[in-house]
């Protein structure tokens, strides 16, 4: 198992590079350093001196990926893309185009991000498989039938719907939990439970439709008939053995977003006002901020491959066929 | 198997009950862990918070710079104008705007000097003037906000001077460090500033305007960059001299510029020109403070009546009261009706008021909104989403809040913010300029377009329509509030308007026609060759000309039967077609620096030409005799004679049209009842020490606006259980059912 994921992190390097080429080069096709330096320095006054004087200090005045002038290997490390996108392989960040440190902001970040995310993971998860679980036992009834409609309205909503429905009616109307905001420590509860449970509202539909559909297709197998005929109850049946069976492909979907949870969620943190990662990303593509951009695009690369690899491992775990070589 | 089955239907009530139990306890938890957060449930702010002296106001974006050199955006003014000093402000009551001394004992005196240094009348001609010398006495006995940088050991040395990597690793803002102290303010702290605006690693906004005018400035940058070259690292600017300012004595300093440049006294009211400590910039200056965010460009120190206590730009920035700032008292006069408006209730009493100001970040507006109306925001601007909830309007325009906010003791302060919007046309343009050699019957027919252009296109419709009329149809460059503006018949642009029955009345599409068809252009068709005439208007997606936008202004120019086609871009590109002057017809915008004329006529200067000279003129807009009178306007002092030559400015500009006169942005801001003293003015940044909050009326409020509603989670509970029941009683029906049906004598069919 050890050579198979350091196989797979050999894989993972070529991988990067290709995502960090893609990266340096389709926001260089967007933004010119002339173009953030005229950001930085305010559109107002920047004279060309000014942002010449910008772009020396900043390392943006060197080539793109060869520089003539140098010798050596000099004239492929002395270049922009070797600068700024190459040393992030030693986790050398840098700093955002304001002077801040992009690694300490990111760990100040990933905090917040991750009480909203986690919870809303796992409870989620809970949620939807218990549902999917429960339409199974239900199948072919009625309430397999209106559990189904409910799903379907349910995704068929968006979750801006349920985020600004969600704070009009518990934030303003009933004056339960603040409708914005957030606090470190033990009082973070009453700024989570909103965006959590909204959260875990928005995703019940699909997941739990996706879920069925998978439990459902374990539940005509030949060991379930065995497991009924054995005289164990249908909730046994269906959480002790058809789950258990059913898991790679719930795996397949679940683990590899564990890893992702770090990067936080747009929508939910803008409009709870929660400081995670979720729209550090934007604010740096709208502040055309190309230190945050690739810092942020690499480790989501690096969280999803890991996740991969994470998927991978689960496999093996959850069924014992599965060899990794 | 009947017995099997049976099972799990005979334990089925201790493990409901348990179930139930456990719910039951769920649901106490819950309600007691909100409870426990006070009489209010949805209170965002710590409960220790709870009838303070604290301000509560929300910012939208977050500060780039903080650092006095750099800071140059209206987000970061609210921050850094409360913390730094510079030596002039402008009176927080009295409008038009009135410079007044800041830190500075009085207001500084200007000198000028002729070439051979001798001293020259101030009402000198300007081409005599060789140099003019403003010299600044500031009131002594002003003391720093407490902090870290000042620290001295008993030998008398800066404690906080030589600190390795492990004396910071547990640092993350100067709160953590465990000693403070202050030290006088002194005229060398000015001086030190100025240095820095050469920094070349601090990019200051700007540094080319005043490098214009000051001496050794760019000399000093260049001796700045080879000394980076050499050391890299922090710089101290101490080191070296600077031609254009010395330090006279301890409280007194004296700068002088090239020429004449009255406007210069309004850059000292920005912090551009505060005082910044040689300690503080070496303090920051220390190996290992940039990785740990510790910079003045996160953390500003000032003499100012806040002090910077909290900053997380992406959470919030908390503003406390600097124990050490000087005795400063509320003003006692104002403008008309400010004594009427309560303005002038607090006279004399010492400033500031409020003991700390918390602003929290808000991305969206749904919340922040929401937010003010429960009561957990003092103030807060009107968006085009809430318009309507917060203002009605009446039949004759004018404004008046809404019942709702009425009721809830809301005001409504409005005032006209200096600033501009405009359709500027690219004078480099063939059609609509006449391009850059243009004959004088080309120029002629480009003039007469752009004339038809300005009357067709509406902006009292656009006003109301898009801005819900938060905005002043513009007649020219100059705001009203700002000199130069004059009200009445004699403020109309006489080319776009007709004075009727004492108000300001759009002249008809009938004259627009006949203009287009003077201009060469008869029903919007070439009148040689039948070709239809083509306006592209370049804009950027999400801007004043996005798709509704858009619309409307292709519907104007419909009316006169000119095409008009929208060319949308990114905006980096718009910028380059601008600079480069491949646009036809674009909005701009201009946020006055100061309230001065020549801030706002020089966006029509030639030398000032966006292609040729990377200015500030969009248009690229040039006439001789306009350029020859704003030489002489910007060094003439305010008077009927400075009026007189703006008077044939605007008349110029206005007959050639290179701008459709947009609109004058209206500034609408909703205050609560319990908040006095809130002046709105946006070139006075420094206001928040004169604003006074009644905190216990701010409280009931809160009281009676946030009673919680519990009844719905009960409600809730009970919905759950209905709808568990049928899946309930049909698990029980299902694990109670048989392979075959059973009759009553127990035996299967």
């Amino acid at each position: 198992m050890l050579a198979y994921v350091l196989r797979r992190l050999l894989y993972a390097v070529p991988i990067l590079l290709g995502v960090n080429l893609l990266t340096f080069l389709l926001f260089f096709v967007v933004n010119s350093p002339d173009d953030m330096a005229r950001i930085q320095i305010g559109v107002k006054r920047a004279t060309p001196e000014a942002i010449e004087r910008w772009k020396v200090d900043r390392g943006y005045d060197k080539p793109m990926f060869f520089n003539e002038a140098e010798r050596g290997t000099a004239k492929l490390t002395d270049t922009l893309f070797f600068d700024k996108s190459l040393r992030m392989f030693a986790l050398d960040f840098g700093r955002a185009d304001d002077g801040r440190d992009i690694a300490s902001e990111i760990l100040e970040r990933m905090g917040p991000s991750l009480a909203i995310a986690v919870p809303t993971f796992l409870l989620s998860l809970f949620a939807s498989i218990t549902f999917a679980l429960l339409l199974v036992f239900f199948r072919a009834s009625y309430l397999d039938f209106w559990g189904v409609v409910l799903c379907v309205a349910m995704m068929s909503v968006s979750s801006l719907f349920y985020i600004i429905g969600g704070q009009w009616l518990v934030s303003k109307l009933w004056a339960l939990v603040p409708i914005s905001g957030y606090a470190g420590g033990l009082d973070s509860f009453r700024f989570l439970v909103l965006p959590v449970l909204i959260s875990v509202i928005a995703g019940l539909g699909s997941s739990a439709r996706w879920y069925r559909t998978i439990f459902l297709e374990e539940i005509s197998r030949d060991y379930v008939r065995t497991a009924r005929a054995k005289g164990l109850s249908e909730l046994a049946v269906l959480f002790r053995h058809v789950l258990r069976n059913a898991l790679i492909p719930v795996l397949t979907g679940v683990v590899v977003v564990i890893p992702l949870l770090f990067m936080g969620s747009l929508l939910v943190e803008s409009f709870f006002a929660i400081p995670g990662l979720g729209s550090y990303t934007i604010d740096a593509i709208n502040a055309q901020d190309f230190g945050v951009v690739r810092a942020m695009v690499f480790i989501g690369s690096v969280l999803y491959i890991v996740g991969l690899i994470l998927t991978d491992l689960s496999y093996t775990l959850v069924d014992p066929r599965v060899r990794l070589a | 198997m009947n017995t099997t089955r049976s099972k799990p239907a005979a334990s089925l009530p201790p493990r409901r009950g348990v179930r139930s139990l456990r719910r039951l306890g769920g649901l106490c938890m819950l309600c007691a862990m909100m409870s426990a957060c006070g009489p209010v449930l949805n209170d965002p702010y710590p409960a220790a918070e709870r009838g303070e002296n604290i301000l509560y106001t929300a910012f939208t974006q977050q500060p780039k710079h903080l650092d006095p050199v750099q800071s140059y955006s209206e987000d970061e003014a609210s921050f850094l104008y409360q913390v730094i000093e510079p030596p002039l402000q402008y009176h927080y009551l009295k409008r038009p705007y009135v410079l007044e001394a800041g830190v500075a004992d009085q207001m500084p005196s200007v000198r000028l000097y002729d070439a051979a240094g001798r001293e020259l009348p101030a009402d000198s001609d300007p081409a005599k003037v060789a140099s003019s010398v403003i010299e600044i006495r500031i009131r002594p006995g002003i003391l720093y906000q407490p902090h870290p940088a000042f620290a001295r050991d008993d030998s008398g040395a800066l404690r906080y001077a030589a600190l390795g990597a492990e004396a910071l690793r547990a640092i993350r803002s100067p709160v953590d460090f465990a000693e403070t102290a202050t030290r006088e303010l002194e005229a060398g702290d000015f001086v030190h500033q100025i240095k820095r605006l050469a920094s070349p690693h601090l990019h200051s906004p700007i540094f080319e305007l005043i490098a214009e005018y000051l001496p050794g400035l760019k000399k000093l940058q260049a001796q700045l960059l080879a000394e980076a070259r050499e050391t890299p690292g922090w710089v101290d600017v101490g080191r070296f001299e600077l031609e254009g300012v010395e330090v006279v004595d301890r409280y007194t300093y004296r700068i002088r510029l090239k020429g004449i440049y009255p406007q210069f006294l309004y850059w000292l009211t920005m912090p551009f020109f505060g005082p910044v400590p040689p300690e503080v910039d070496r303090f920051f200056g220390q190996p290992g403070m940039a990785e740990r965010n510790l910079s003045l460009d996160r953390w500003p120190v000032g003499t100012g009546p806040y002090m910077l206590v909290e900053n997380n730009p992406n959470a919030r920035m908390v503003l406390a009261r600097n124990p050490n700032y000087r005795h400063d008292t509320y003003p006692c006069e104002g403008a008309p009706g400010d004594a009427e408006a309560g303005l002038l209730d607090d006279c004399g009493k010492v400033v500031p008021f409020v003991d700390k100001v918390v602003f929290s970040r808000e991305r969206e507006g749904i919340p922040y909104w929401n937010k003010f109306l429960q009561g957990y925001y003092d103030a807060s601007g009107v968006s085009s989403d809430n318009f309507d909830q917060a203002v009605t309007m009446t039949s004759h325009g004018e404004v008046n809040l809404s019942e709702d906010m009425e009721q809830k003791g809301i005001r409504l302060l409005t005032t006209v913010s200096p600033s501009i919007f405009y359709l500027a046309f690219n004078m480099l343009d063939p059609l609509v300029g006449g391009g850059e050699n243009a004959s004088a019957a080309d120029s002629d027919r480009a003039r007469k377009l752009r004339q038809a252009i300005s009357i067709a296109l509406d902006m009292e419709e656009f006003v109301s329509i898009f801005l819900n009329g938060r905005g002043l149809p513009a007649m020219h460059p100059i705001p009203p509030g700002v000199f130069g503006a004059r009200e009445g018949e004699r403020g109309i642009n006489p080319v776009v308007y007709r004075w009727v029955d004492g108000k300001a009345v759009r002249r008809s599409h009938d004259v627009a026609r006949r203009l287009l068809a003077e201009a060469g252009w008869p029903d919007g068709r070439n009148a040689r060759t039948g070709e239809p005439l083509v306006i592209h208007l370049d804009t950027t997606p999400g801007g004043l000309g996005d798709k509704a936008r858009s619309d409307w202004l292709a519907k104007q120019f419909r009316e006169l039967g000119v095409q008009f086609v929208v060319r949308p871009t990114d905006w980096n590109r718009f910028q380059d077609k601008v600079r480069l002057g491949n646009g036809q017809l674009f909005f701009f915008g201009w946020n006055a620096d100061y309230p001065d004329p020549e801030n706002l006529l020089f966006l029509l200067y030639g030398p000032q030409g966006k292609v040729k000279y990377q200015g500030q003129n969009a248009s690229n807009y040039v006439n001789a005799e306009y350029d020859a009178l704003f030489d002489r306007m910007k060094v003439m002092p305010d008077g009927a004679q400075r009026q007189a030559v703006i008077d044939r400015m605007i008349a110029i500009i206005q007959r050639d049209a290179p701008w459709v006169f947009g609109f004058y942005p209206k500034s609408y801001s909703l205050q609560h009842g319990w908040v006095h003293n809130r002046k709105p003015g946006s070139i006075v940044r420094n206001g928040l020490k004169y604003q006074r909050l009644d905190v216990e009326a701010r409280a009931r409020a809160r009281m009676q606006w946030n009673a919680p509603v519990r009844w719905p989670l009960a409600v809730l509970v009970l919905a759950l259980l209905v709808i568990a029941l049928p899946a309930f009683l049909h698990w029980r029906r299902h694990e109670h059912a048989t392979a075959v049906r059973v009759r009553a004598t127990g035996r299967g069919d």
